[in-house]
């Protein structure tokens, strides 16, 4: 069965906001080291961005390529949920961001890598290693900074806190892929020594294109080197 | 932070069969963070298969003032170089 295109930019917007969010970190993480690992992570989720919107364009049939989809399109059109275009106040607030949706996407890509989508299933197969990398980075640092000091314990607990109500809106297409992706994560935060946050609110709207005004901004720097001097070429 | 973060010194080994190769040093908070951080700086184009970290505080080195006393000595000892005796008429095998 062939994936639909809402479905494809769904994927393809999850990586390429991921991937822009983590781009913010360059020369702003606490070492050099740590700005090379979110950089490596966030071309990996690019490449993935870039085949997923590619298949959307293609699947949909009017011309549009990755560079359309990607720079041409406004924020009610991307189809990324909340979570990955929440801004990343602190160091914890991104490693949180990044445990749960690269917990997620490892699952999904999983799922999708073994499916009747023959184009989709090629991505996938290559991004789910990629994705249990990025799994692993997030939850070591969970780790560290949880079961640290005091005050780093703190804010990886306000993180936490901050962005779970977001992770609901994750799994609204396949709710059954919750349980495998809580246990996943509840073991991190169990080991961290961090609380698992209680289910209540739950924000959504991003799959259909209802967005914190955070998206914008995050578009509105992303998109206007190419808004302005279109099919500009380094 | 980086008064914070401990020096950790890179081994890649680049095929099966070879040794592993200093290649550089980074730092990190313990080991397990050091190795990722080896393999996002020094394995990214497929330059090895296998890494060592090392704290670099547990690296013990030859000094440069002893340079003298450690390596000049060998300098004058051609007899350590196989190529200094002459192989026999008639020996087989070598």
């Amino acid at each position: 069965m062939t994936a639909s295109v809402d479905r494809l930019l769904a994927l393809g917007d999850d990586a390429l906001v991921t991937a822009q969010r983590l781009g913010q970190w360059c020369t702003r993480s606490p070492e050099m080291e740590e700005d090379v690992a979110l950089a490596n992570i966030a071309l990996d989720q690019l490449g993935a961005a870039r085949l997923l919107l590619t298949y959307a364009g293609a699947l949909e049939g009017a011309g549009r390529d990755e560079d359309a989809l990607a720079y041409l399109r406004t924020d009610r059109e991307f189809r990324n949920a909340l979570l990955v275009e929440l801004p990343d106040r602190d160091f914890a607030v991104m490693i949180a961001k990044l445990l749960f949706v690269s917990a997620y996407q490892r699952l999904l890509y999983e799922r999708l890598a073994g499916g009747g989508d023959e184009r989709l299933a090629g991505i996938a197969a290559k991004t789910v290693k990629e994705s249990a990398y990025h799994l692993e980075h997030a939850a070591l640092w969970t780790l560290r900074l949880g079961d640290g000091t005091d005050t780093s314990h703190r804010r990886m607990q306000a993180g936490i806190d901050e962005v779970w109500p977001y992770t609901h809106e994750l799994f609204e297409s396949e709710p059954d892929l919750r349980g495998d992706w809580l246990s996943t994560v509840e073991d991190v935060l169990a080991r961290a020594t961090l609380a698992r946050p209680a289910d209540g609110w739950a924000p959504t709207g991003g799959r259909d294109g209802r967005h914190t005004e955070e998206l914008s901004y995050l578009l509105a720097e992303m998109q206007v080197l190419h808004r302005a001097h279109p099919g500009a070429r380094w | 932070m980086s008064g914070e973060w401990p020096l950790w010194e890179v081994f890649v080994r680049p095929r099966r069969g070879l040794a592993h190769s200093h290649v550089g040093s980074l730092h990190a908070p313990d080991a397990e963070m050091a190795l990722r951080n080896a393999r996002d700086l020094y394995t990214r184009r497929q330059e090895g298969v296998s890494i060592w970290v090392i704290p670099a505080a547990a690296v013990v080195a030859s000094s440069p003032d002893e340079k003298d006393a450690f390596f000049d000595p060998a300098a004058d000892k051609v007899y350590r170089h196989p190529t200094f005796y002459e192989v026999p008429e008639g020996a087989a095998h070598l």
